[in-house]
């Protein structure tokens, strides 16, 4: 079966869709639809992929609209007619399907890296951390994070408002901070950097993160609600705050 | 056409680190953590590297599965599974540094699946004889290089992402920096250095059905080699046993060992459970010979022995081939793997990747139905050849190598788990040596102008040809020629066929145009990548050829056995000959010491009763 | 480095995508459901002006109240258990003593936030569908910054159920004696549902055990992980019992309206009931 693919070309001053025909074979992913193209008609065509298997979260991309990883959408999923496959949108275009990530990777450098508390007679003598594998599945969860930042980029608050990346790390790091703060033996504390720098409170929880993470990473209800929960504790709960004065403790 | 044939840009590092994989990313840890100035080039972004497709586990004796675990069992399970062809002294150092550096990643944040207790769990692999892979799941190889990743950016390495080296240049036998280009405008940039670190991975993007991302293409190996270094065992590249074969756009695509290390179970078409008929001599006795048996091992029971899908990857691989090539194959051309018989959620628990993997891209539900599964070409055991104990080239000064890129811990086979280790040890010696070594040189050695500018001009030939052929069909039809001809079973005809068809590639190579500007153009890319992929093809045909036996990841049709008096002693050296022809030698290994014949010769309680003083720095 | 909004690959405006499926499916049925529960509820609440009689039925032997007046604390009711707390306040009607409670639960719920925000503020109406506005800072200022005190309408709300339990026990009661009718059932579920959609409050999952990092460090902490998981059992699945409780608590109200305007002919003795 023949299959037309409509895709973004050009750079941000001069860019355009143009139409691809591939013939679409079995089980085949819009990447492979991509390679043929580049094989055959545009050699130039920019894209970036690694993995082939959704392991490695380069290969985002929107298609017919929605965010997606190209390796992991089959073309027999996808309704009939043309297929539109355009960069993602958040990030500044540099040619093609491809964007500039590396914002991305400011935010992460300037968190607070894990920190480990010093180890326990038990730990120091077996040179591991003792953690139970109940205290450790939520860290787990967030630690599937594959960085293909289409979370980032379905994210209003970046994705339609640039100037927010000032103001806002975005789920991606949300998950990153719940992950350092919910981790049983790490000993910072990156509380008032989830309220002041990281912008916690730009979120309005409508969970487009959650609903495109190709990880089924519960950013919201597990990440980004509990980082809000434990900023309320600290900045917001009257009572709490009066408690914390009178006993001293958290 | 607007090209820009000059350098853009000159920087000057003590330690350059190409590849941020794993090995790269430890390299450049350790480098930095010695006080060198270090950089890392990578040809993707961050984090990307080719190490989170591993997904079963790194292999460390850290004793908490199974107390009778102790490095010595490590190493000796490692120079067996290499066929006797690994560098012992290297498996040494590897089986007794393993744990260290698990636990070491574990205070950097990594966050290992834990036993019942609370330490860190390890897991069954093929060849290992205790439980012994750390894991998450089976996404262990993600964990770590997030892990070194953020280790790396808050220990002031600096990171050039999407830059590709082109060039290694070296004056009097000694490294002095390396050219390269930036993805995104394709300006050139000049690295000068006192050491660089190699950490480029392996070139399985040689053959057809593969594992392997795009950035597959041998760069180190090349690189290195035309630097003037040796490689080594370069005839033993591992199919992994188990890749997908349907649908055909995901043929190759890897399915993690560890689904054999959960009880995946392997038949043919006709529903035999084949591999007990595939154990080998050396391993007689190790196994497991009844289902009842295999039962008891999955319950825990100590006593009982392995099931028989734990063999080698090399060994069931072969048992694999040998099945389809009888008729007892699936439908596309595989084997079933069945690991529907476990309880689902335990499944999805265990190995969720590979649940997803199936279910999108096939689907299959494995918790339901078995999987059709048939080898696919993974790993390069051969690579440069470095010293034990620095990594540094053996021929290059400066130069060092780690991680798939670089030969001698896996010989002819390499054990699954064991590759994590392998660039977590070697990774971080490089680093070190590389550091130690930039901080006693005093300068930058000068890089010649001609020599910069003559491999800015030979890099973008490609682009400003007037006609030529398209990089992608060429690169096509060579995985053809490899997979045809080299591929897991060779045969001296074969072989030279491939080397003749190599010859004529040469001279295509040399032919490519790719249309576009310089700007992020992959059709230039791969105009450059074939090249590397073309002395790494050509360096496996020929130990190929050179290498009259079958021995782990080398078959020969042509000479079925395995050669014991000679064979088994001698390694296969490249290099590159004044000439500029690929100069092919044999080289004995390093005779056992004594220490050494006592580990293989000595009985499981021997050894499980010897646990080595356990050191911890904090 | 000031990026520019517009880009050739994507589409401006309100409104606009490039996706192709039914997104606007999601804030068109919020607008539709929620819009109705918010109209109906006034009006239900407003209709408790003219006294008991309205929301309160009290004949036939059956005894059911309107969950929207649980617990019923003005002296407008004759009975129950804290009926007559407040005295004399005639001008307003006793729903407005005790709805805003739950109905607070409501507003500043995480899942109901996503639910208005995208279907009310278009905020985005739908995920990648352009939001072109000029600013935007969420939660993070005045007034949805408010949405932070959640939790003390979550303390509030936690009174409500057994209230609705005793209501639902009431109404199992004709002529004094055990029976089933179909109000009573109604009731019944409506006070299960109001308790599990109370129960897997995010705010409660953090208050339980969330805020712990280490759940297995001491016998205190095991216990909250028991309950953390309870939690977010009932939380996993937060926003269909937000749906179901929300739908259900208009129907309870609107059924014993009928009741009190048709009479018990439409309220089944399915059971027991001398």
């Amino acid at each position: 079966m023949k299959r037309t693919l409509t895709i973004f070309r050009g750079t941000k001053e001069n860019g355009r869709y143009e139409d691809y025909e591939v013939e679409q074979q079995e089980g085949m992913v819009v990447l492979d639809a991509i390679h043929r193209i580049q094989a055959e008609q545009a050699t130039d065509l920019a894209c970036r992929w690694n993995c082939k298997a959704g392991k490695c979260g380069s290969c985002s991309a929107e298609i017919n609209g929605k965010a997606k990883l190209t390796c992991m959408t089959r073309m027999d999923t996808l309704p009939d007619g043309p297929i539109r496959v355009g960069p993602v949108k958040t990030f500044p275009l540099q040619k093609d399907l491809v964007t500039d990530v590396s914002w991305n990777y400011r935010v992460k450098k300037r968190i607070t890296p894990f920190t480990p508390k010093t180890y326990t007679p038990e730990e120091a003598k077996k040179g591991e951390f003792n953690m139970k594998q109940e205290d450790i599945d939520r860290v787990q969860e967030f630690r599937k994070c594959i960085e293909c930042f289409l979370c980032q980029n379905v994210c209003h608050v970046l994705r339609d408002f640039p100037e927010n990346k000032e103001v806002f790390d975005g789920p991606r790091y949300m998950i990153r901070l719940a992950e350092l703060e919910m981790h049983p033996k790490d000993d910072a504390d990156r509380i008032p950097y989830v309220k002041e720098t990281s912008g916690v409170g730009h979120c309005n929880i409508t969970r487009c993160c959650t609903e495109v993470c190709p990880e089924n990473i519960v950013i919201t209800d597990n990440g980004i609600i509990p980082l809000k929960e434990r900023m309320s504790d600290r900045y917001y709960d009257p009572l709490r705050m009066i408690w914390r004065k009178l006993t001293g403790k958290s | 056409m607007p090209s820009l044939p000059a350098v853009s840009k000159t920087h000057e590092f003590d330690v350059i680190v190409v590849g941020a994989g794993g090995a790269g990313l430890r390299a450049a840890i350790e480098a930095s953590r010695e006080g060198a100035r270090t950089a890392i080039i990578c040809k993707s972004l961050l984090g990307k590297a080719h190490t989170v497709m591993a997904e079963g586990g790194a292999a460390a004796a850290l004793r908490n599965t199974d107390p009778r675990d102790t490095w010595k069992v490590h190493f000796r399970d490692t120079i067996r599974g290499s066929k006797y062809l690994s560098q012992w002294p290297m498996a040494m150092l590897h089986a007794q540094e393993a744990p260290e550096r698990i636990r070491e990643l574990e205070r950097w944040g990594a966050v290992f699946d834990r036993t019942k207790d609370g330490w860190i769990n390890q897991r069954n692999f093929g060849g290992h004889q205790y439980p012994r892979l750390a894991h998450v799941g089976d996404r262990t190889g993600l964990e770590l290089i997030r892990t070194l990743q953020d280790k790396g950016v808050h220990s002031g390495i600096e990171v050039f992402m999407e830059v590709t080296v082109t060039k290694l240049f070296t004056k009097d036998g000694t490294v002095t920096g390396c050219l390269a280009y930036e993805r995104e405008t394709g300006k050139f940039h000049l690295f000068k250095a006192k050491s660089v670190v190699v950490a480029t991975g392996g070139f399985g993007k040689a053959w057809k059905y593969n594992s392997n991302s795009w950035e597959y293409t041998g760069d180190g190996h090349t690189l290195a080699y035309e630097a003037g270094a040796e490689l080594m065992d370069m005839e033993f590249f591992q199919f992994h046993p188990t890749g997908m074969v349907w649908p055909p756009s995901v043929r190759g695509t890897l399915v993690t060992e560890g689904v054999r290390g959960e009880g995946g179970i392997l038949r043919n078409s006709e529903g035999k459970r084949f591999m007990y008929d595939y154990i080998p001599e050396m391993f007689q006795g190790d196994f497991a010979e009844t289902e009842e048996e295999v039962q008891r091992w999955l319950d825990g029971d100590k006593d009982a022995r392995r099931p028989p899908e734990l063999l080698t990857r090399d060994v069931v691989a072969r048992a694999i081939r040998s099945e389809v090539k009888a008729g007892r194959g699936t439908e596309h051309g595989g084997v079933y793997l069945d690991i529907s018989w476990r309880d689902a959620e335990y499944v999805k628990k265990k190995l969720p990747s590979m649940y997803h993997q199936f279910k999108e891209l096939a689907n299959v539900d494995i918790t339901k139905v078995p999987m059709e599964v048939g080898p696919t070409a993974h790993y390069a055991m051969g690579g440069i050849r470095v010293d034990h104990e620095s990594q540094e080239s053996t021929t290059v000064r400066g130069l060092y190598a780690c991680g798939e890129c670089a030969a001698g811990l896996h010989g002819a086979n390499r054990l699954g788990g064991n590759s994590l280790t392998d660039l977590l040890v070697f990774g971080k010696r490089a680093g070190e040596h590389a550091a130690r070594r930039a901080l006693e040189t005093k300068e930058h050695p000068e890089i010649p102008a001609e020599e910069v500018q003559a491999a800015i001009d030979a890099a973008v030939a490609p682009l400003e040809r007037e006609s030529g052929e398209n990089p992608f069909k060429v690169h096509e039809e060579l995985e053809e020629l490899m997979q045809d001809n080299a591929g897991m079973i060779r045969e001296a005809e074969d072989l030279k066929k491939a080397l003749e068809g190599l010859a004529a590639f040469a001279e295509r190579v040399r032919n490519i145009k790719v249309g576009g500007n310089i700007q992020y153009n992959p059709g230039w890319h791969e105009a450059l990548d074939i090249h590397n992929l073309l002395v790494c093809a050509e360096a496996t045909a020929r130990a190929a050829l050179e290498r009259e036996e079958s021995r782990g990841g080398h078959t020969r049709a042509d000479f079925p056995q395995s050669d014991a008096e000679y064979w088994q002693h001698h390694n296969i050296v490249l290099k590159k000959g004044a000439d500029g022809r690929m100069e092919v030698r044999r080289v004995p290994l390093t005779p056992w010491s004594d220490e050494v014949n006592r580990i293989m010769e000595a009985s499981a309680e021997e050894l499980s009763g010897d646990t080595h003083a356990e050191v911890h720095p904090l | 480095m000031a990026e520019t909004r517009s880009s050739p690959a994507h589409p401006r405006g309100f409104f606009q995508t490039f996706r192709k499926d039914a997104w606007w499916s999601y804030p068109l049925f919020t607008v539709i459901v929620l819009g109705a529960f918010g109209v109906y509820s006034l009006w239900a609440a407003y209709t408790g002006i003219a006294g008991a009689e309205a929301f309160h039925y009290l004949d036939h032997g059956r005894d059911y109240l309107s969950p929207f007046y649980s617990p019923c604390i003005t002296d407008a009711c004759a009975e129950g258990p804290l009926a007559g707390t407040i005295t004399g306040v005639t001008v307003v009607t006793p729903a407005l003593f005790v709805m805003w409670m739950p109905l607070g639960l409501r507003a500043t719920c995480y899942y109901y936030r996503k639910a208005y925000y995208r279907a009310f503020f278009a905020s985005p109406v739908a995920c990648s569908v352009d939001e072109p506005r000029k600013k935007y800072s969420g939660e993070a200022a005045f007034p949805f910054v408010l949405q932070n005190l959640h939790r003390y309408f979550l303390y509030l709300a936690l009174l409500f159920p057994p209230f609705l339990l005793y209501d639902a026990w009431l109404a199992f009661q004709v002529n004094g004696s055990f029976a089933v009718t179909a109000v009573a059932l109604v009731m019944l579920a409506n006070a299960l549902l109001l308790t599990g959609f109370t129960f897997g409050c995010h705010a409660l999952r953090h208050w339980v055990g969330g805020r712990l990092n280490c759940f297995s460090c001491s016998n205190v902490a095991k216990g909250r992980y028991g309950l953390w998981r309870g939690v977010t059992w009932f939380n996993k699945h937060h926003g269909k019992w937000a749906w179901v409780s929300l739908v259900w608590v208009g129907l309870t109200d609107a059924y014993i309206r009928a009741v009190i305007h048709f009479g018990p002919s439409i309220d089944p003795i399915l059971f027991g009931g001398a």
